[in-house]
């Protein structure tokens, strides 16, 4: 972790990295899709519909995972003051409230042919809906104090504070009664989905990950030239 | 414990004496609450089933309302830098504050409010639940709502800010507090909510004074 503290060297090795997880991202997508798409089967209740899954459930846990991310990050500059890791958090932040915003449209045409409707207050859907919230939330913070370093410095608290809510996503199905289905893939006692079905599930989680991580650097890339720009433009303002 | 006791006591007497304290949550918390039926149609039957939600949704915009006060006017005045150089950590300083808005503010809402539930007919059986509800669940909202000012203290518009911070938190107090409410739900449920609300106020109790301190201390710098 101190090893990426640096950012040059950061910024050279994702450089370096950058094109073989767009490569890789790339083809986990056409293998998922392919899976999902064609080869998996139809559900014996749901029918076609099954198949929003592959784009809905991925999405989710991605959704979750950002924020954990997030959150992590947010941890290692309060107690480390690593250099780097706010710019982890806050460029990690608007690409986790897509993902979120995926899983909740895609679940919610999922739920009309399923539930009849787009939309119920159920414990799953509101504890995502709150995860949205926070989102908005914390990048809201980055945006209102101007002051780069009193700005991370506050949204580290948001971020930590928020994270009270992802066990709290995690676990609502099986806290309440919830219509959403229970956990079937990270369960105790193994996934509940069948094979044929799973494979291709699994699959897009992984190009979903490493969707997350070649945006994710391609962000931290970007932050850090806005920051060099911002630095040059002071450095400039102050030479006149 | 004299010097915190000091602090509380020095923020009620700001609060009584400056006015615009709880008489003015109060006045807030009577608009919403008079706004619901013209809104939604004088229908009894229908306003007796959506009366402890429409009270515990007032609770939360006015105590939301009334948040910056617990640190504002000390931020704009220097206040907070002296006390963050003083003898009591400045957690307990924190804490100190939301107790105060709690007591000027929140606690006087909470038990005002179950009395007010005649204006949206409130079924006489749900007053005392309810009332124990809430002030069980205005610790917490009082606690959320200073971490919320807290994060917003130095910005000129922090008010809708807050707002998105704080109402997203606010969720599991609302959801809690009103299955807490119901007088004529199953008999173990009552208690369970109440207690899960207690919880939530407990664990309020030890994140809100850690979370507001560190986000003050970064505009204090």
């Amino acid at each position: 972790m101190q090893f990426l503290a640096n950012p040059t060297r950061f910024l050279r090795i994702a450089n370096a990295v950058l094109p073989y997880v767009w490569a890789i991202t790339v083809a986990l997508f056409a293998v998922g899709l392919y899976g999902a798409l064609v080869t998996a089967p139809p559900d014996y209740q749901q029918g076609e519909t099954v198949r929003i899954m592959y784009v809905h459930v991925p999405a989710a846990w991605m959704a979750l995972f950002v924020y954990t991310v997030m959150a992590l990050a947010s941890a290692v500059a309060a107690i480390f003051r690593h250099p780097l890791a706010d710019v982890a958090a806050k460029t990690a932040a608007p690409i986790g409230a897509v993902f979120c915003f995926l899983s909740l449209a895609t679940g919610s045409l999922w739920g009309k042919p399923m539930w009849g409707a787009w939309w119920v207050w159920d414990a799953r859907l509101t504890s995502m809906f709150v995860l949205m919230l926070l989102y908005i939330g914390y990048m809201a913070i980055w945006a209102a104090i101007e002051e780069p370093h009193r700005a991370a410095m506050v949204a580290r608290v948001v971020a930590l504070v928020g994270f009270i809510n992802i066990p709290i996503v995690k676990f609502s199905v099986d806290w309440w009664n919830s219509l959403h289905q229970p956990a079937s893939v990270f369960r105790m006692g193994g996934p509940t989905i069948a094979g044929p079905m799973l494979w291709p599930l699994l699959v897009m989680g992984l190009a979903y990950a490493l969707l997350f991580l070649a945006l994710h650097l391609t962000a931290m890339r970007a932050e850090i030239a806005a920051r060099k720009i911002r630095q040059i433009q002071i450095a400039e303002i102050g030479d006149r | 414990m004299n010097l915190i006791l000091a602090l509380i006591k020095r923020d009620l007497t700001l609060t009584l004496r400056q006015g615009g304290g709880a008489g003015t949550a109060l006045g807030f918390f009577l608009c919403v609450v008079v706004l619901l039926p013209i809104g939604i149609g004088p229908d009894q039957a229908l306003l007796a089933r959506i009366a402890p939600g429409a009270l515990w949704i007032s609770l939360l915009l006015s105590v939301l309302l009334s948040a910056d006060r617990i640190y504002q006017q000390d931020y704009e005045d220097g206040s907070l830098d002296v006390m963050t150089m003083g003898p009591v950590p400045f957690e307990i300083v924190a804490l100190a504050k939301s107790v105060a808005h709690w007591l000027s503010t929140s606690l006087p809402l909470a038990i005002a409010a179950p009395i007010l539930g005649f204006l949206v007919n409130l079924e006489p059986a749900a007053i005392l639940p309810l009332a124990i509800a809430m002030v069980v669940g205005s610790i917490a909202l009082s606690l959320i709502a200073s971490i919320g000012a807290a994060v917003t203290v130095g910005l000129r518009r922090g008010g809708l800010l807050v707002s998105i911070l704080v109402l997203p938190l606010y969720v599991p107090v609302l959801i809690f507090g009103l299955s807490a409410s119901q007088p004529n739900a199953a008999p173990g449920l009552t208690a369970a909510s109440l207690l899960i609300l207690v919880a939530i106020a407990l664990a309020g109790l030890v994140v809100s004074p850690l979370a507001s301190a560190a986000a003050l201390r970064s505009y204090l710098k």
